[in-house]
């Protein structure tokens, strides 16, 4: 079964009381446990595939299924609970909860789904995991970069998730530290057996995933054929 | 514990932004508190009314009149004493008394004798001093009285043209609640010697009360049953301690429901601090709503999250708010003095507390609600892109935010109604609020609109920059205007009004109005009272006749058939067995305009002819040409009305209610009134010894302590409103800094980045203190302007009387509201101010 399919998305935004096409048709599957990276230049609608793909937005046209379950019939509550059973996420801003601490923040998708014995056990596992055993109870803007990108990564993962999308997860770290970040993230992702989807305007970064999609203007112009 | 995401989230959200959401609380807090303390002070307070209600009269029953109770009444009385009911009675009168160092003071005098008071708690210093009263020339007074005079226990005290030996002081007798009641205090003599004052003579304000102890209620209702008809038709007033009691109930009622409005204004105050709280508060949020609907939480997860933390903080500021409740309810009774005839103790009113709670944890949700409905609208997309547009569709239509308002409408119409004195007014107090909340968030709009239509481009850096602060995202406009605005709203409006009610009790030019009235002067004592104002340097004063008369019939029909024939709906039974004091002139008065008819001309008339004052007319069912026939100590005088009057009662004066044309009531008893303008304080307190010593039937009022004793209560009633205003004010200023500090995060990130530009720290300052110096000049101006149309309206149709605007004062009132505003602008710069650059954005 595949991990991820989408078919004909386009998403057509109103900018100045003018339709703005921002993805046009695109059609891509994505299989179990692939590691996917996306580029392309500022611009290209790189994001915009990936919160489509994500269920983080609806297509104006298209669609998309995830571990089979099309997107299109759940409403936005239904594709929420479908995110939190089934999808992690790395943001290049980190995105971390500032007033909860780390373990708290790692903790959050488990309390979502009701698993709050497992919780505290699980999150503080995966902290660990990441190298930050020692910084539970710290808050966000008591830890470096780096470290809060762990704790995100930490989160992504705390629910098993079957599929990973991360967003420039190395854009706003130095290149060492996003090199450390990278590797954890692989790690987890061997570890997890989860299908990872990434977008990276960073060539070394694509450069070690199983398959790079290029996109420009909106359209694919590489790594899989336009019609399937 | 097991606890669902939402209450946990909301938790957390709680701990880490509790203490910067505490300011908006305090809010609600303050509210609360003035809530609980004034009905939990209103429970005791009824509640002592209740227990005391006896205590209240002294009695079981009053009978009282204006002039002696007829011998037919006083035998009915006493044929009851056979059942053993006790009788008593008190005959009281303003007067003055001269003290041992001849200081002259107005005082209520009493005249008791029998058991009056049957119930209550009096107590006299020395005990047993009040069993003397009726054997001995002994004075029991009020402590207050000894203190006025630099008396002691043993001095003499002179009551008109009687000595008394101070013999003590008395402790909780009923308290007195006739007009005369806030003059002075008073001073009980036996009644049996105020013949020797010479203070009953004809015409003078004394009335007479009798009073009943029924061994057995039983017996009462009978009694009044047999006897009511006849005590109205000799116009004697009667009631029952349960009565009393009800009317006090319903005058604390009354007092203390409208504090309570005075509180709910702070309590929506609060809300609308709480609205704009949360409103900043989720706008800041919104990255973490955003991650958390990426990671999976519902819509509904995420909305409930933050309605429990608006439920939780409002559940925390409204308990804060109890607390300070029952503190406040302590410093009650001495804020409001003499104004609660009764000693209220002190108990935690539950209900009073619960009350509070919800109300306070009601109106933080409420408020709370329609800014935390924009979560909902929260797209979990942005999460990755963070200038991701809303997609607000059909806003307007929300069926939520409709429900929201509805709510909204409800909740204060339901504390408004719950609050004041009457449903119509609770309407009207949640309709006039909601008026000026919209009025106030119009006027921020409106200013930000012309900011932007008229920009100064032309003005320097600083001024621009300031400027346009008021209209940019994140600009607290609206916030800084409802709160501060509010404030000076309510707190000039009650201002005004005061100063409305003082300008009339204490008129500017009261100098030069009478200060000094003589009444009962008879003929043959007017040569004698112009000497002592001659003696002591002054003109002598002019004097106005007064004939004492009742009505004896109208239209040629008795007043008794009046009142059992068909007419007795058209007529006001007060109005036909009044006394009326009457006089003649050949002019109007100043404070009188002819409002029909024509005034008395040289012409001959059938009848001698009369003026009445319109509303009397109108209360009598009579107009022109109709006959009036008087009783005039006996003899009946017929006259016809050829003009009606309007009389402006709220002037300092004499006014009647009947003017006869000259020499109409030529033979008639006729006594004399004098007012002289007597500017020096201390040549009135000599005259009033003088006029007292030598002529005791005479009444000498010092108007200017009457005036001042009006103040005295006037001012005990505003500054209890006052007081209860000051939560609204605190209230608004907690709001102020609050919003203020709310766009501290925003406007800190601008002035790191302008410093960094290169801006210095005094050009930064300037513009944070342009900024909320324009904003607070202009919700200052719009409270003011408000407050003053409140007060107009407030004085002018609900005081009938004429409108001071008082623009000193409500100036500064705006003036104050600016700097301060600008105050807490200059705060909210300070500290990116205080660090280097390069620190400050490493916070950013």
């Amino acid at each position: 079964m595949n991990a991820i399919e989408a078919r004909g998305l386009t998403q057509t935004y109103r900018s100045g009381g003018r339709p703005l096409t921002v993805l046009e048709d695109i059609h891509l599957t994505i299989r179990a446990e692939e590691f996917v990276a996306i580029t392309g230049p500022s611009g290209s609608g790189k994001t915009t595939l990936l919160g489509l793909l994500a269920g983080l937005d609806r297509p104006s046209q298209g669609t998309v299924s995830l571990t089979g379950t099309p997107l299109e019939p759940l409403d936005e509550d239904a594709r929420a609970r479908f995110r939190a059973r089934h999808v992690g996420f790395v943001f290049q801003t980190f995105q971390l909860i500032p007033s909860l601490t780390a373990l708290e923040n790692v903790r959050v998708p488990l309390e979502l789904v009701g698993r709050d014995r497992e919780a505290e056990a699980r999150a503080g596992e995966l902290l660990a995991r990441v190298g930050l055993g020692d910084r539970l109870h710290h808050y966000p803007q008591q830890l470096s970069g780096g470290e809060q990108q762990r704790v995100a990564l930490a989160r992504a993962f705390v629910n098993r998730p079957a599929l990973l999308f991360a967003d420039e997860p190395t854009g706003s770290l130095d290149t060492a530290t996003g090199a450390g970040v990278i590797e954890l993230m692989e790690a987890l992702n061997t570890e997890a057996r989860t299908t990872m989807v990434l977008v990276t305007h960073d060539p070394a970064l694509a450069a070690r995933a199983g398959r790079v999609i290029r996109l420009a203007a909106g359209r694919l112009v590489d790594g899989e054929p336009q019609r399937a | 514990m097991r606890l669902p995401f939402a209450l946990r989230h909301a938790l957390r959200e709680a701990r880490a932004n509790g203490r910067r959401l505490g300011v908006y609380l305090l809010a609600i807090s303050l509210g609360v508190g003035a809530l609980v303390a004034i009905r939990s002070f209103r429970t005791d307070a009824l509640e002592a009314v209740r227990q005391e209600a006896r205590g209240l009269l002294g009695a079981d029953l009053e009978l009282h009149a204006g002039a002696p109770l007829p011998d037919s009444v006083l035998a009915a009385a006493d044929s009851l004493a056979a059942e053993g009911v006790e009788l008593g009675r008190v005959v009281r009168l303003p007067t003055v008394v001269i003290g041992p160092h001849d200081d002259v003071r107005l005082v209520q005098l009493h005249g008791v004798s029998g058991g009056w008071p049957f119930y209550g708690e009096l107590r006299t210093d020395p005990p047993g001093v009040w069993e003397r009263l009726e054997d001995a020339r002994v004075a029991v007074v009020d402590p207050a009285l000894l203190i006025h005079l630099g008396a002691e226990l043993g001095d003499s005290l002179e009551v008109g043209g009687g000595r008394f030996v101070i013999g003590g002081t008395f402790e909780g007798l009923p308290p007195d609640f006739g007009p005369g009641a806030a003059l002075g205090p008073r001073v009980v003599v036996g009644e049996r010697w105020l013949a020797e004052t010479g203070l009953l003579a004809f015409g003078t304000l004394a009335r007479h009360h009798l009073y009943f102890r029924f061994p057995n209620l039983e017996g009462r209702q009978p009694f009044i049953d047999r006897y009511h008809d006849s005590w109205r038709r000799a116009n004697i007033s009667f009631g029952t301690a349960e009565e009393r009691a009800e009317n006090v109930t319903e005058f604390l009622d009354a007092l203390t429901r409208f504090l309570g409005l005075v509180g709910l204004a702070a309590l929506l105050l609060g809300g609308v601090g709480v609205a704009v709280a949360v409103h900043v508060f989720v706008r800041e949020r919104r990255p973490v709503i955003a991650v958390l609907r990426c990671i999976g939480a519902t819509q509904r997860t995420a909305f409930s999250a933050y309605l429990l933390l608006a439920v939780l903080l409002g559940a925390a500021g409204a308990a804060a708010g109890v607390l300070l409740g029952l503190a406040v309810r302590v410093l009650l009774p001495g804020v409001l003095g003499e104004l609660v005839p009764v000693r209220v103790g002190f108990s935690v009113d539950m209900a009073a507390a619960a009350a509070g709670l919800a109300a306070g944890m009601g109106v933080a949700v409420i408020f709370a609600l329609l800014p935390l409905l924009e979560v909902r609208g929260i797209a979990p997309l942005r999460a990755l892109r963070e200038d991701d547009s809303e997609r607000p569709a059909g806003r307007r239509l929300d069926p939520a935010r409709l429900g929201v308002y509805a709510c909204l409408a409800a909740v204060l119409v339901a504390l408004g109604v719950w609050t004041a004195p009457t449903p119509l007014m609770g309407w009207a107090f949640a309709g006039a609020l909601v008026a000026v909340l919209a009025l106030l968030r119009a006027v921020a709009w409106l200013l930000a609109r012309a900011l932007r239509r008229w920009f100064p481009h032309g003005a320097s850096f600083v001024v621009r920059q300031g400027m346009a602060g008021l209209f940019r995202p994140h600009n607290q406009t609206a916030a800084v205007t409802v709160a501060l605005g509010f404030g000076v709203f309510a707190v000039g409006g009650l201002w005004l009004v005061q100063q409305n009610l003082l300008d009339w009790i204490l008129p500017e030019d009261r100098a030069a109005r009478p200060t000094l009235a003589v009444i009962d002067v008879q003929a043959d004592q007017r040569a004698a009272v112009d000497a002592i104002f001659t003696a002591a340097g002054l003109a002598a004063p002019s004097y106005e006749p007064i004939v004492v008369a009742r009505i004896a019939a109208l239209d040629g029909v008795p007043v008794d058939s009046i009142l059992d024939g068909p007419r007795a709906r058209e007529v006001e039974p007060w109005a036909l067995r009044r006394e009326y004091r009457n006089t003649w002139r050949a002019r109007l008065s100043d404070a009188e305009e002819l409002v029909a008819g024509t005034w008395f001309d040289a012409e001959e008339a059938d009848l001698p002819r009369i003026s009445m004052e319109e509303d009397l007319a109108a209360s009598l069912g009579v107009g022109l040409g109709s006959t009036v026939t008087w009783d005039v100590q006996g003899r009946n005088v017929a006259t016809r009305i050829t003009s009606l009057r309007a009389v402006d009662w709220s002037r300092f004066g004499t006014n009647y209610f009947v003017v006869f044309e000259p020499g109409a009531l030529a033979g008639a008893p006729t006594t004399y009134v004098s007012l002289a303008e007597v500017p020096d304080a201390n040549t009135r307190a000599r005259l009033q010894r003088d006029l007292t010593r030598r002529h005791a039937n005479l009444g000498v009022l010092d108007v200017a302590v009457v005036q001042e004793a009006l103040a005295r209560v006037l001012d005990r009633v505003t500054g209890a409103i006052r007081f209860m205003a000051l939560f609204t004010l605190a209230g608004g200023a907690a709001v102020l800094f609050g919003a203020v500090a709310a766009a501290r995060h925003q406007r800190s990130r601008e002035a790191v980045l302008l410093r960094t530009l290169g801006a210095t720290r005094a050009q930064v300052t300037r513009i944070l203190l342009t900024e909320y110096a324009v904003l607070g000049a202009m919700a200052g101006s719009a409270g003011v302007l408000l407050a003053s149309v409140a007060g107009w309206a407030l004085v002018h149709w609900v005081f009938r009387l004429d409108f001071h605007p008082h623009p000193v004062g409500m100036l500064g009132l705006g003036l104050a509201a600016a700097l301060l505003a600008a105050a807490a602008g200059a705060l909210t710069g300070r500290a990116p101010l205080r660090r280097p650059p390069l620190a400050a954005l490493r916070d950013l």
